[in-house]
């Protein structure tokens, strides 16, 4: 049996909504009552059936959707898939492993048919059957990169090594918190990273180049990490800040629950092996905070995290405005019990 | 995690002897499968279980890139050093079931470049049997500039030649060719990258007449493992394990560790990745330092060590490990 893949809009009408089983398999980000930065990077592995981790390159209801979002903020923005001339080898690398994982995990929405070079590739969801040459771009109908990151939820940065140091010099990024590959095209690790407060105090970049520089083949590493949402919106980038920016000053006691998304990115890092880059899949999922207080114990913890985070954090992640609004909302959701630790619901 | 790679379950599928001194190994995995694609310039560490001894050496990857059928290192024997080549040279043979780690690139290929000018010295040619191998697949501009002894150690040459003809230019010790490096770094185009591997001296020679003659740091790569050397023995404290080390006189002091259960990370083993670097909480002696991950001002200080491949004499050594 198959993924059902949803009808859904990310913009306009916004008809985004996740089913129960979808709410329940959420990444819900905080395993305590409270968030501070952390080098909080593990092994990627494959985890629970039923959760996200599930398969390395997960698969949900909103694919087919996600994608045909992609699409149209590709056909308005061209610049939001780069590839600096020196990636165009990383880019296979990307392909093929997104074409491997993509049916190892879905076999009956995705196939992959290696004869030597010769490859087929036929994905089912979006009505696609392409027989080319790996390594030949001119035997696709974009460069490798664009071609199966048109295919393949969730913002793509490939980030080449050297000189001690990750470099933006590729990505596809269309579903993004607030920050523009355009802008940060060329730029290392540190360059960046520069807006984030806080961080660069506690060392922790420096830390956290030593370990990614330091990823090896076979051995993918993620993060989760989170902010919030004004709509179901997949594009918040700065280049469409007028379109979704405002949408802050909307959040009201009634609307809360509809209006208010939690925006989740899991993060992951590969090693990859021909370019020896790093390619680091930015995966978003948003949930409405109607769908969140589903779960108790997720309703208590979010209203005390966000109650309590530090001010740098909240003007960062942009909450400021509707802060309060969205406190007061939870707080009626949160009688003090305890919650259990970990993340996933009770 | 004792290292940073998953390992390989692999058989040695052929051993071929190239020279008098240099012999090849190739593997194959034993369930089958196609082994990990690499990227030219990368290595593997091998496990060699000798008795209750293990060894643990890296050696570049020479095959192609595009051929993951098998892999295939060369090891130049070195009658002097600690026994890891003598044991591949006598103790492997074609069915032996061996461990290696999956690949590690720690001297990648800067695909900016315009052109890739290539030195190799001695057994220091492996690497670039991949790279090339890598770069002719795509049509890539490269130059290998290639010394040897004599001709008859002159590894793979005959087969580089032949694969790329005047692209390899061959200088013989015993006919006293010389590389002319000043003049063939004078001489090269904008967007150049530079790489070398081979003896030391040849690598620092390099390095110095690329920074004397202009070349950003950044475009000049080099790959240097150095092979833990022998020494007199000596006792370390290992102050988080709570243990009392001995390192032999043909042991590293991370084999030592290793040998008593104490797991430091590793990527290299040869003082290049840093990753065993290990504070030193107290010494009364004097550091032989062999790496080429810490600066000068740290081995100076006598704070760190990289247990791969550096030595200590003295009195006491209480490391925090």
């Amino acid at each position: 049996m198959g993924i059902t893949f949803r009808k859904e809009t990310f913009r306009d009408d916004y008809t985004f909504r996740n089913s129960p089983e979808h709410i329940r398999r959420f990444p819900f980000p905080f395993n305590e009552d409270a968030y501070m930065y952390a080098v909080n990077i593990e092994p990627h592995v494959v985890g629970p059936k039923g959760s996200v981790l599930e398969n390395l390159i997960d698969v949900d209801e909103h694919y087919v959707a996600e994608m045909q979002d992609r699409a149209l903020v590709l056909a308005e923005d061209p610049l939001r898939c780069q590839s600096l001339p020196h990636m165009t080898l990383a880019g296979w690398d990307l392909l093929e492993l997104l074409m491997e994982q993509q049916a190892l995990g879905y076999p009956e929405h995705f196939t992959l048919e290696r004869n030597g070079d010769r490859w087929r590739w036929i994905n089912r969801p979006l009505g696609i059957d392409d027989t080319f040459t790996f390594g030949d771009t001119s035997t696709l109908p974009y460069g490798p990169m664009e071609y199966i990151t048109r295919q393949s939820q969730g913002d793509f940065c490939i980030l080449d090594q050297r000189d001690g140091n990750l470099w933006m010099d590729a990505g596809m990024v269309t579903t993004q918190a607030d920050w523009s590959l355009d802008f940060d095209i060329g730029m290392n690790f540190f360059e960046w990273h520069a807006p984030v407060p806080l961080a660069h105090e506690k060392g922790i970049f420096t830390r956290a180049l030593k370990f990614l520089t330091n990823i090896q083949q076979g051995k993918p590493a993620r993060r989760l990490n989170w902010t919030m949402t004004i709509n179901p919106r997949l594009d918040t980038s700065p280049e469409n800040y007028h379109k979704w920016g405002p949408d802050r000053a909307t959040v009201t006691p009634d609307n809360v629950g509809q209006k208010v998304h939690l925006r989740v990115e899991l993060q992951s890092f590969w090693r990859l092996p021909r370019s020896n880059g790093i390619v680091f899949p930015i995966r978003c999922y948003l949930i409405n905070m109607d769908e969140l207080v589903t779960q108790p114990k997720w309703a208590r913890r979010l209203h005390r995290v966000i109650r309590d985070l530090p001010e740098e954090l909240a003007t960062y992640k942009g909450l400021t405005r509707y802060r309060p609004t969205l406190v007061e909302w939870l707080s009626k959701l949160d009688d003090g019990s305890p919650t259990s630790s970990g993340f996933g619901p009770d | 995690m004792s290292t940073g790679t998953t390992k390989l379950d692999v058989v040695v599928s052929d051993v071929v002897p190239v020279n008098e001194l240099v012999t090849r190994f190739h593997f194959r995995r034993r369930d089958g499968e196609l082994l990990p694609t690499f990227s030219g310039g990368a290595h593997v560490v091998v496990e060699m279980r000798d008795g209750d001894r293990t060894r643990l050496n890296p050696y570049s990857l020479m095959g192609s890139p595009l051929d993951t059928r098998e892999y295939a290192i060369s090891v130049r024997r070195d009658d002097v050093g600690r026994g890891g080549s003598l044991f591949m040279h006598r103790q492997v043979k074609p069915g032996l079931e061996m461990v290696i780690s999956y690949p590690v690139n720690l001297f990648s290929l800067d695909l900016r470049a315009k052109k890739h000018l290539m030195l190799a010295g001695g057994i220091g040619i492996t690497p670039f049997m991949a790279q090339t191998a890598q770069l002719a697949g795509v049509g890539g501009n490269f130059e290998l500039h290639y010394t040897c002894r004599t001709a008859s150690l002159g590894t793979y040459a005959d087969v580089l030649r032949e694969r790329y003809g005047n692209r390899v230019r061959l200088y013989h010790d015993d006919r006293e060719e010389r590389i002319d490096l000043d003049r063939l770094l004078s001489s090269q185009p904008l967007g150049t990258h530079l790489y070398v591997c081979g003896p030391a001296g040849m690598i620092n020679w390099v390095r110095d007449r690329a920074a004397a003659l202009g070349w950003p740091p950044e475009t000049v790569h080099f790959e240097h493992f150095a092979a833990p050397q022998p020494g007199a023995p000596f006792d370390v404290t290992l102050a988080v394990s709570g243990k009392t080390i001995h390192v032999g006189e043909q042991q590293s002091l991370l084999e030592a560790m290793e040998a008593a259960g104490v797991d430091p990370p590793y990527l290299c083993r040869g003082g290049v990745c840093g990753q065993c670097e290990t504070n030193v909480i107290s010494h009364d002696g004097k550091f032989i330092h062999s790496d080429h991950w810490l600066s000068e001002e740290d081995h100076r200080a006598g704070c760190k060590i990289m247990p791969c491949v550096s030595r200590f004499e003295g009195r006491s050594l209480v490391l925090e490990r």
